[in-house]
């Protein structure tokens, strides 16, 4: 995912520490993408290695010779020298992020979608109950769309006051879309597939003049 | 809780012999109050007529339905009349308005049916489009007002007088997405104060506005999510 561009264009609005840009991104996004802090530090080293950031001397830390007490946690494991020190997007950064919201994000390379590949290979195996596979997976989705509505009516994604929290909110309608779309997938499924359990039937029955066997 | 609708093992079955349909088989449900519950069916899994037998305006070939602790069966058609303005609120997906009343005409005609007089039944519509937000249109008409409004009314004329079990059959088919939820959140809003809910819906992303979604399939419940979740829960913290 482009946790990498997402960072960067966080950073446009000024320096920060690494700290701050996860809770940052989190203000957007909600935990729906969990960013640990290594791999915020991590991404960072490796933007710094490729020249799109660069790392602000900080005040504090140049007068006195000491770290500036900053948003590192108790306790991480993290040297100071990285969880204390902020960051700042450079003119190669920038150019970068406006290169990321110009270009659509590419669909020619499908996501893994395991549910799909899921039914792929069960309707094609003997003795897989298809039906029940679906069911549950359509529970399972419901109850989650459900969750997903919850948070969409209460709390901050309900009553947006700053853009941090519509953009929350818009991430949740994300969600919720991606659900119900499979839901609407699954139902799809189903049907079909009882299509054409009937036509093998009718197809058996012709032949065989029998009113069993023929369909799983 | 006492349920404000129990359907008990209630079958519908229209035609006889080859033609015979069972729109639903031996069918248990129930919605209590502060519960939303969402029905979701392809057409023909017998959702509308779970809907229909539910508000007293069918009868089951088997099973009973009561309505706050009175079996449907019990009463005589005046009765279930009565039963229907009092305690029962319906919202269609065509809000189905009378075009010649206003806003609030609309919304006292069951309370004048059910006797009450025209000042006091206006007064009730008036409050009842007060809470669902339109109370300065209450002398407008169907065709003044758009199609979220509209749908508003009909909410208002379900809920007028404090009736209990709310049934909504696809109450946002015919409205955009953000009306639409609207229309949810007002559903959502009147359960939450204590009514009973229940919801045909199609469309799983209002659905989910649902405590309870009840998955039918050939007139029979195949799944059911968030019925035993407290429990599940329980037994998963339990078991660690």
């Amino acid at each position: 995912m482009s946790i990498r561009q997402a960072m960067l264009a966080i950073l446009e609005q000024g320096p920060m520490y690494g700290y701050q840009l996860r809770a940052e991104f989190e203000q957007r996004t909600g935990e729906t993408w969990p960013l640990n802090i290594g791999q915020v530090y991590t991404t960072l080293t490796r933007l710094e290695r490729d020249g799109l950031v660069e790392v602000v001397e900080s005040e504090a830390e140049a007068t006195t010779g000491r770290k500036v007490a900053g948003h590192g946690g108790v306790g991480e494991p993290l040297g100071p020298d990285r969880t204390h020190v902020s960051y700042r997007a450079t003119e190669a950064g920038r150019s970068e992020v406006s290169e990321w919201f110009a270009t659509p994000v590419p669909r020619s390379q499908p996501a893994r979608d395991e549910l799909a590949i899921k039914l792929a290979i069960a309707v094609t195996l003997p003795g897989v109950d298809v039906g029940t596979i679906i069911q549950r997976q359509r529970s399972a989705t419901m109850t989650a769309l459900q969750d997903y509505t919850r948070l969409k009516r209460s709390g901050r994604a309900a009553t947006p006051t700053v853009p941090e929290d519509l953009a929350w909110s818009l991430v949740l309608d994300s969600l919720v879309f991606d659900a119900e779309a499979e839901v609407r997938w699954l139902d799809h499924c189903e049907s079909r597939l009882r299509r054409a359990a009937a036509e093998q039937k009718a197809a058996h029955d012709d032949t065989h003049g029998s009113p069993d066997g023929g369909v799983r | 809780m006492n349920a404000v609708l129990h359907l008990a093992a209630v079958s519908r079955v229209h035609g006889a012999g080859a033609t015979e349909v069972h729109a639903l088989r031996s069918v248990t449900f129930r919605a209590h109050p502060g519960e939303l519950v969402a029905v979701m069916g392809p057409s023909g899994s017998g959702k509308s007529t779970l809907l229909t037998l539910a508000g007293g305006l069918d009868a089951p070939t088997a099973g009973s339905v009561w309505i706050e602790g009175t079996d449907l069966a019990s009463l005589d058609n005046a009765g279930r009349a009565r039963m229907r303005r009092t305690s029962v609120g319906y919202v269609f997906q065509d809000f189905n308005l009378i075009p010649a009343l206003t806003a609030a005409e609309n919304v006292a005609l069951p309370r004048e049916l059910d006797g009450e007089k025209g000042k006091i039944a206006r007064r009730l519509a008036l409050t009842a489009l007060e809470e669902v937000g339109i109370v300065d249109l209450a002398d407008r008409f169907p065709d003044e007002m758009s199609g979220g409004q509209q749908q508003r009314v009909a909410i208002a004329r379900a809920i007028v007088g404090e009736r209990r079990l709310i049934l909504a059959d696809e109450p946002t088919g015919a409205l955009d997405t953000d009306t639409g939820e609207e229309i949810l959140r007002l559903l959502r809003a009147r359960c939450d104060a204590g009514a009973a809910g229940v919801m045909v819906t199609h469309e799983a992303r209002h659905a989910a506005w649902a405590d309870r979604v009840v998955f039918l399939r050939d007139g029979v419940v195949v799944d059911e999510t968030g019925a035993d979740e407290p429990e599940a829960l329980l037994a998963g913290e339990a078991g660690r």
